[in-house]
C-alpha cells in the first residue's frame, strides 16, 4: 500500500537543543564542516484504503504536530518507492 | 458545604495522589477522576496533576488531550470551572489550547529537580487569589520540558493583560522566555503551573507550606463564585 509520510520540524525560530548537543559531539568524531543540526520526526501513515492526504493533514495538524513550535509537511510515498532512498 | 476538586490520572501520572493530598489539607474534598471516564462527578474544580501522561510519547501531553476527560474539562474550563495543570498538566492545557503556548525542551537538555522561589505575578486568578501581589515563594520545579515558549506577540500580550501568573527568582531552571513559570487564560479560571505546589503543602515533605495558597485560592474563589 501507498503511505503518507508526514515530517515534523520545529519551527527555525525555535531553539533545538538536541540538534545543539548532537552538532557539539560531531567535532568529537572529526568531523568540522557542520554549522547545524536540525532535529524533527518522521510518521509514516497507512490508510485502511486509498491514502488520503486531506486526512493526513488534518492528523498531522490535530495531533502529529504542535503548530505552536512546529511545521510540518505531508507527502505520499509509492509502495515499491523505498523510503529509505539513500540506503 | 465542602467544594469538591477533581484530581485527574492520567495512564503516567505521578502526582496525582500527592495533588489530593494537597486539596484535602487545603479544606476540599478530593474527587479522583479517571482519564477514561468523561464524567466529572460533580466536582467544583478540576487538578490536572504532573507525571508522564501516556508516556508523554510524541509530545508531552499531545496524547492526553484527546482522552474522554478532556474532551469535557476543556468545556467545562470555557464555561468557568477552575482548572490547575501541574506541570504535565501545564502540558496539557497548552495542547489542549485552553493555555496559549507551549512547553518545550529544557533549554540545557538536563532534567532539573529543585528547590524554586518564584514570584507571584498575578493574585487575580482562581488559583492565587490567597496570595499577595510580588509574593515570593519556595516550590519544587522538577522537569525535562518546562521550556515556555509563545511567539512574542502572545508573550506580549500575557504581559500586557497580566496573564503571567508567576515567574522564576534566582535563576532560570529550563530557559523559559521572560522567567515564566506560569500563566493564565484570559478569564483567569484556568492556570498552567510549571513548579510543583502540590509537593509544598506539609513540613515534612516539602521546603515550605507555600504551595498550599495555589489550593485554598480557589476554595476562596469557590465561595465567591455564583452557584
Amino acid at each position: 500500500m501507498p503511505r503518507v509520510v508526514v515530517d515534523v520540524m520545529l519551527k527555525p525560530e525555535i531553539l533545538d537543543p538536541q540538534g545543539q548537543a548532537v552538532a557539539n559531539a560531531l567535532p568529537r568524531l572529526g568531523v568540522s564542516d557542520v554549522a547545524s543540526v536540525r532535529i524533527g520526526r518522521r510518521i509514516e501513515i497507512e490508510f485502511t484504503g486509498e491514502p488520503d492526504l486531506d486526512r493526513a493533514r488534518e492528523i498531522a495538524d490535530k495531533l502529529l504536530a504542535n503548530p505552536v513550535i512546529e511545521d510540518y509537511t505531508v507527502r505520499l510515498v509509492e509502495a515499491d518507492e523505498p523510503v529509505d532512498a539513500h540506503r | 458545604m465542602t467544594a469538591r476538586v477533581g484530581v485527574v490520572t492520567f495512564p503516567g501520572s505521578l502526582d496525582d495522589g500527592d495533588a489530593a493530598r494537597a486539596v484535602r489539607i487545603a479544606g476540599a474534598e478530593p474527587v479522583r477522576l479517571w482519564h477514561g471516564d468523561p464524567g466529572l462527578h460533580g466536582v467544583d474544580a478540576v487538578v490536572l496533576p504532573g507525571g508522564f501522561s501516556y508516556g508523554d510519547y510524541l509530545r508531552c501531553g499531545a496524547i492526553a488531550r484527546f482522552a474522554p476527560v478532556m474532551e469535557t474539562i476543556v468545556d467545562a474550563a470555557r464555561g468557568g470551572l477552575p482548572v490547575l495543570g501541574i506541570c504535565n498538566g501545564f502540558q496539557i492545557l497548552c495542547e489542549a489550547h485552553l493555555l496559549p503556548g507551549a512547553l518545550a525542551r529544557n533549554q540545557h537538555l538536563h532534567f532539573r529537580n529543585r528547590d524554586q522561589v518564584l514570584r507571584i505575578e498575578s493574585v487575580g486568578t482562581a488559583w492565587t487569589n490567597a496570595f499577595q501581589p510580588g509574593q515570593e515563594v519556595l516550590i519544587p520545579v522538577k522537569n525535562g520540558e518546562g521550556c515556555y515558549v509563545a511567539d512574542p506577540a502572545t508573550l506580549d500580550r500575557l504581559e500586557a493583560e497580566g496573564r503571567v501568573v508567576a515567574r522564576y527568582l534566582g535563576g532560570n531552571p529550563n530557559g523559559s522566555q521572560r522567567d515564566i513559570a506560569a500563566i493564565t487564560n484570559e478569564a483567569g479560571n484556568v492556570v498552567g503551573i510549571m513548579p510543583h505546589p502540590e509537593h509544598a503543602v506539609e513540613a515534612l515533605t516539602g521546603p515550605s507550606l507555600d504551595g498550599l495558597g495555589f489550593f485554598t485560592s480557589v476554595l476562596k474563589h469557590l465561595v465567591g463564585a455564583p452557584a
